[in-house]
């Protein structure tokens, strides 16, 4: 119970970051993409915003030897890099650039705007979906 | 510098990026979980076999919108400005869905999570998403498409 709370509470905090910030406006994320025109840094704050908290949190969790709530930590192997990652995350650029959204400011969008962020999330689903039909 | 950029809102932004690295950070310390909204997702969902616990993916999925509602309630609004293209929405939603899960991750687990952990795979996967995000609106800028 207490995880699914701090899950709730964490999901909340990071939309409300995402709001707060202009994550959740793809113009402006576009427009920190768009190097070569109407620059816009502000995510780059954003960044630096996130990094810090979470860089102190990492180096709690080193020392840790479990999470307050959970038995232990459940975390991605440290692999190399290999294609899937490579093309992946190419592909999610393109994604990005084009429409000024990723996962996270998508999903929190269909509080602002739902109409259009139902497309978007709707069709990031099919992603995810032909991803794991196609998957060898 | 601000000056130059009279769009930014670095005080909004530095904020902002704060709350999403304290939700990290609960989540990291609290649940042992990295906080990355694309696995998050396809778990809630049940399009991953692996990751977090479904109703504890599922809680911070509905917390995103509800975080998100409560700033446009305190602030009387937030900005959404979506291409006026509505392809560009369904297409690039497309890609950053299979993009993200064949690339293990997004903006947070990369962007956030994994460049704080300084992980080798989340910079290089961060490095390539952004150049892929600046190349592509630097084409879309020269063919008019933005």
């Amino acid at each position: 119970m207490s995880r699914l709370l701090a899950a709730l509470v964490a999901g909340t905090i990071f939309g409300a970051g995402l709001a707060l910030s202009g994550m959740a406006d793809p113009q402006r994320v576009r427009a920190f993409l768009d190097m070569f025109g109407q620059w816009d840094p502000t995510l780059a704050f954003v960044m630096a915003g996130a990094l810090a908290p979470m860089a102190l949190a990492w180096a709690v969790q080193r020392r840790a030897a479990r999470p307050v709530f959970a038995d232990s930590f459940d975390l991605p192997a440290t692999r190399g890099i290999d294609a899937p990652l490579v093309v992946g995350a190419m592909l999610f650029g393109i994604g990005w650039g084009l429409s000024g959204l990723c996962p996270g400011p998508a999903v929190a969008g269909l509080a602002l705007a739902p109409a259009q962020a139902g497309i978007a999330v709707a069709a990031m689903i099919a992603g995810m979906v032909l991803h794991r039909l196609t998957r060898r | 510098m601000i000056a130059s950029f009279p769009q930014a809102m670095p005080i909004q932004g530095l904020a902002g990026g704060l709350l999403i690295g304290i939700s990290a950070a609960i989540l990291l310390l609290g649940n042992g979980r990295i906080a990355g909204v694309s696995g998050l997702g396809a778990r809630a969902l049940g399009i991953a076999d692996t990751g977090a616990p479904r109703a504890m993916a599922a809680a911070f999925i509905i917390g995103l919108p509800v975080g998100a509602a409560l700033v446009a309630l305190l602030l009387g609004g937030v900005e959404t400005r979506y291409p006026a293209a509505t392809w560009q929405v369904a297409v690039g939603g497309l890609l950053v869905g299979y993009g993200t899960r064949l690339g293990s991750g997004c903006t947070s687990g990369h962007g956030v999570c994994g460049m704080a952990r300084l992980s080798p795979r989340s910079i290089a996967a961060t490095l390539l998403f952004m150049a892929s995000g600046i190349t592509t609106v630097a084409l879309m800028r020269t063919g008019g498409l933005l």
